[in-house]
């Protein structure tokens, strides 16, 4: 074999399709089939966003925070705040509050992951037990401050006029709403895809995958690095905590813990520390979600778990697992 | 510029490694770095590059110090590093891994022609995915990530080990040029015809303490003090 | 000290802080009129010996399982389901903690199987979801486990309430005494089983496994298999607590045996108490309940001292407590890694090398 070819490892991308084809005659009607995938696809995008940063903190620091949740419900308490603000009526000011509330969301991530890598992760690099005792502990503080800061009672977080309603295809309706969702996640996928194949930020996070060591040979801050992709990986939380927020119309300081368990599943799926299987973890994840949400709505999470166990048996290290390290 | 240590001591967890290493690698020379398996050769260079904290004792690479540093610092004043397992990024292309290691941001396309008439391999390769190459190629990126931007200071840790002696040879012209072009080379090596043939001065350790220093030819005349210090003739292992 | 598989606490601070937390609670029913303080040191026994067999896994196997209280559920789930499908009685109470330690080992070999060979830090992820989806499927299924409101059931005549044994040194000695002391002798029966475990040749290689996992390997020790083995044992004794505990309740819901809050306060307990020690588990359920009960009243009195000042009210409300928790645990975590009986018999170590 001539070096540099490397098959192209397929199969994995079509798990989704071989979901959607078992599924669909379960469900029957094919406007309903439609919805629901499409449902599927929004729901798989912000659950991407939200995991993104979870795998790739995970693929490069070998350190998988726990407290990621609580930066999810962090981000959809920016928005609430920015939106308390925020002017709305037109097309314009619906979209500017929007980005204006995402980057609230990222810079106010940012900025708490910053200090949360400092002071909880950075004295316990490299011992797990550690990592997760701290990281709950994290976790709870800022769940607590949100409860403390905010109230109890779950607030407000509506979709702003422009993105409510559907789009409706003779029988089929697809909100507005998902397909925001579905486009944003898409293109931060890309973008991240971007970064990590052409920036030299992206070449020293993949160095730093496979070698910290060799990065800081090369006369790269490794520590610094770590701290930069801990506040993106941050601040995407966030920003997936506000599309959640304004999909569920509310912000609850619990929200991130509930969501951490599917979006455990989602990198476990994908395979840790890879962007493009948290992509396709969080594709497929959704799908059973919401294909499992019509047939057996008491089943859906145990389905996603059964999904776990169904990929892990067949690939023991996710779907597209990083290179040997 | 020479490199100088001082009584370097160096713990790893409960091990003492390194007991108190003294040698000089002038300015300008290849150094050859000699022992036996064990003797702490690899542990002095992780050392010097700071990926190792030295315990005790002074690293001076000219006037500066370099004990303590990070690694980051120590390739910053100019230390370059090829470890024994090479470390090269591979899923990064040959060119990624190439462009990482030249911190300036672009690879000076007159340096990079010199380094593919040693190792036309890269040239070949350029787009590929350095996980895909040889072990000889893989060696070759090593290196040539280490000579990509001018360094007063090489580390290199067994090059030769696996390779085929057609790619010896143009390591060791590679090895020369380097020098011929002001840099100051430390070099661990177990293949006694490729030190004899590019070393000017030798140290040899073992038990993590210098036994021996002095000039490389008159190490190979002495066959005697070779079976002494090395263990073994090295030229049988050839 | 047989009984205590020759490895009491060191130093007599520590010991002397068990042997009052055991004697309160042996004394409790006798010293204390009124129901609340039986309830908090049943509570203390309960999480004590939940604890200890969380310590097991955590502080001599080095493992973080978020399962721990799924276990203790299903031995909860399985007294009250029976008790209240086949009526009370001992017969049934028995049949139920057996089809729960069943359960428990089961679940637990599924998922030691499956997620401790890959790396130890999947376990964690995978305990937890699959706790979270255990607890949902618990909740949703209201005909067989009666959903979200639970099932409250009713135990053996002997045990209930209005059942009076007479007087003692002027306390009313009922059913309910009589529980308790079921739940403590059993709760201590279950701790001196867990140290007998502890010092037994398999809790050796455990320790050896958490200290060097590649040298255990190269000695020999299939370290897959003696981890799950150790998960399923002490799932076994979580599901026998989650029994005495429901026993004790007359209550079996998804809030009482397989919320995840009661995993992060058995965690809370096992880090303050002093991990690898399984000491500290009592010392550390004894500081946790009683500070649960009694100090929220205090945070809640400082809540009002500070009405006045801006935010810091917020704070300092009672149900804010578990912010306090959270800081204390990272300290904790950060600088006190050892735990109350960790540290202190670190302190008679180097005091007697001295």
């Amino acid at each position: 074999m001539t070096p540099g070819a490397r098959r192209p490892d397929l199969l994995p991308a079509l798990t989704p399709l071989i979901v959607a084809a078992i599924a669909a005659p379960f469900i029957g009607s094919l406007p309903t089939f439609v919805t629901l995938t499409v449902a599927s696809l929004a729901m798989g995008a912000m659950l991407f966003v939200m995991a993104s940063g979870l795998t790739l903190a995970f693929g490069l620091m070998d350190v998988l925070n726990f407290g990621h949740g609580a930066f999810i419900a962090v981000g959809a308490f920016a928005a609430t705040v920015v939106y308390q603000f925020a002017p709305h009526g037109s097309l314009a000011t619906d979209l500017a509050s929007f980005v204006a509330a995402l980057a609230a969301a990222a810079v106010v991530c940012g900025f708490v992951g910053y200090v949360y890598e400092r002071l909880l992760i950075a004295p316990v690099y490299g011992r797990h037990l550690e990592q997760i005792l701290i990281t709950i502990g994290g976790s709870i503080v800022i769940e607590q401050l949100l409860l403390a800061l905010f109230g109890t009672e779950p607030l407000d977080l509506s979709p702003p006029a422009a993105f409510r309603g559907a789009l409706v295809f003779g029988q089929i309706a697809v909100e507005k709403y998902r397909l925001v969702a579905l486009g944003l996640g898409v293109l931060l996928y890309v973008l991240l895809l971007l970064v990590l194949s052409r920036t030299r930020i992206g070449l020293l996070i993949r160095a730093g995958v496979e070698n910290r060591e060799m990065v800081e040979a090369l006369g790269y801050r490794i520590d610094r690095l770590f701290t930069a992709v801990f506040m993106a990986a941050s601040a995407l939380a966030g920003v997936g905590g506000v599309l959640w927020g304004l999909y569920q119309s509310q912000a609850r300081a619990g929200m991130g813990a509930d969501l951490l368990v599917l979006v455990f599943i989602v990198i476990i799926i994908g395979g840790l520390g890879s962007v493009t299987g948290c992509f396709l973890g969080a594709t497929l994840v959704a799908l059973i979600a919401n294909y499992a949400g019509f047939l057996a709505p008491k089943l859906a999470l145990v389905c996603n778990i059964l999904l776990m166990v169904a990929v892990l048996l067949w690939r023991p290290r996710g779907l597209y697992p990083l290179g040997a390290k | 510029m020479n490199l100088t240590l001082d009584g370097v001591h160096t713990h790893i967890g409960r091990y003492h490694i390194l007991q108190g290493v003294d040698f000089q690698a002038p300015a300008g020379l290849t150094t050859m770095l000699l022992g036996r398996n064990g003797a702490g050769k690899t542990t002095t260079l992780r050392t010097i590059m700071g990926l190792w904290r030295a315990s005790r004792g002074a690293i001076r690479l000219g006037e500066r110090r370099l004990d303590g540093a990070r690694a980051s610092d120590v390739a910053r004043a100019g230390v370059a590093y090829v470890p024994e397992t090479m470390a090269i990024f591979s899923d990064l292309s040959v060119r990624e891994n190439l462009l990482l290691a030249a911190r300036a941001g672009a690879m000076d396309e007159a340096r990079l022609d010199w380094i593919f008439g040693f190792f036309p391999a890269l040239k070949t390769f350029w787009a590929s995915r350095a996980g895909s190459l040889s072990g000889g190629q893989k060696q070759m990126l090593s290196i040539a990530r280490a000579l990509i931007e001018p360094r007063p200071l090489l580390l290199i840790d067994e090059p030769t080990k696996g390779l085929a002696p057609a790619i010896i040879d143009g390591l060791i012209a590679c090895l020369k040029d380097v020098k011929e072009r002001g840099a100051t080379i430390l070099l661990v090596e177990q293949n006694f015809r490729v030190a004899r043939e590019v070393g000017d001065r030798v140290a040899v350790m073992d038990n993590g303490r210098i036994v021996h220093a002095g000039e490389m030819a008159a190490l190979a005349e002495d066959a005697e003090l070779q079976g002494r210090l090395l263990g073994l003739s090295l030229d049988s292992h050839q | 000290m047989r009984l205590l598989s020759g490895d009491p606490p060191r130093g007599w601070p520590a010991r002397a802080l068990v042997v009052l937390v055991a004697l309160a609670l042996a004394a409790t029913p006798l010293l204390f009129h009124g129901a609340k303080p039986l309830e908090v040191a049943e509570k203390i026994c309960v999480m004590a010996a939940l604890a200890a067999s969380y310590d097991v896994l955590l502080g001599y196997t080095g493992i973080v399982s978020f399962a721990h209280v799924m276990f203790f559920g299903v031995g909860a789930y399985g007294v009250g389901l029976a008790s209240y499908a086949l009526g009370p009685g001992w017969g049934a109470m028995a049949l139920g903690l057996a089809g729960g330690l069943a359960l428990s080992a089961a679940l637990a070999l599924a998922i030691g199987l499956f997620s401790l060979r890959v790396q130890a830090i999947f376990f964690a992820m995978v305990t937890l979801a699959v706790a979270y989806a255990f607890n949902v499927l618990a909740s949703q299924l209201p005909d067989l486990t009666g959903g979200e409101d639970g099932r409250s059931f009713r135990v053996p005549e002997l045990l209930r309430p209005g059942h009076h044994f007479g007087h003692w040194l002027g306390t009313a000695v009922t059913g309910r005494t009589l529980t308790y002391y079921l739940v403590l002798a059993g709760a201590a029966a279950l701790f001196l089983v867990l140290l007998r475990i502890v010092n037994s040749p398999f809790g050796r290689v455990l320790q050896a496994i958490r200290e060097n996992p590649l040298r255990a390997e190269a000695l020999g020790y299939r370290i897959v298999f003696h981890r799950t083995l150790a998960v399923i044992v002490t799932a076994l004794v979580a599901a026998f607590v989650g029994g005495l505990d429901a026993m004790w309740l007359r209550y079996v819901g998804p809030d009482t045996a397989l919320s995840f809050s009661i995993q992060i306060d058995v965690l809370v307990i096992v880090v303050i108490g002093g991990r690898g020690t399984l000491y500290g588990a009592v010392v550390g359920a004894a500081v946790f309940v009683i500070a649960e009960n009694y100090l929220r009243a205090l945070i809640g009195a400082a809540a009002t001292a500070t009405a006045d000042l801006p935010l810091l009210p917020n704070l300092l409300h009672p149900d804010r407590w578990l912010l306090w928790l959270g800081v204390l645990f990272i300290l904790a975590v950060r600088f006190a890694p050892r735990g109350i009986v960790g540290e202190l018999q670190r302190r008679h170590d180097e005091g007697r090398r001295s």
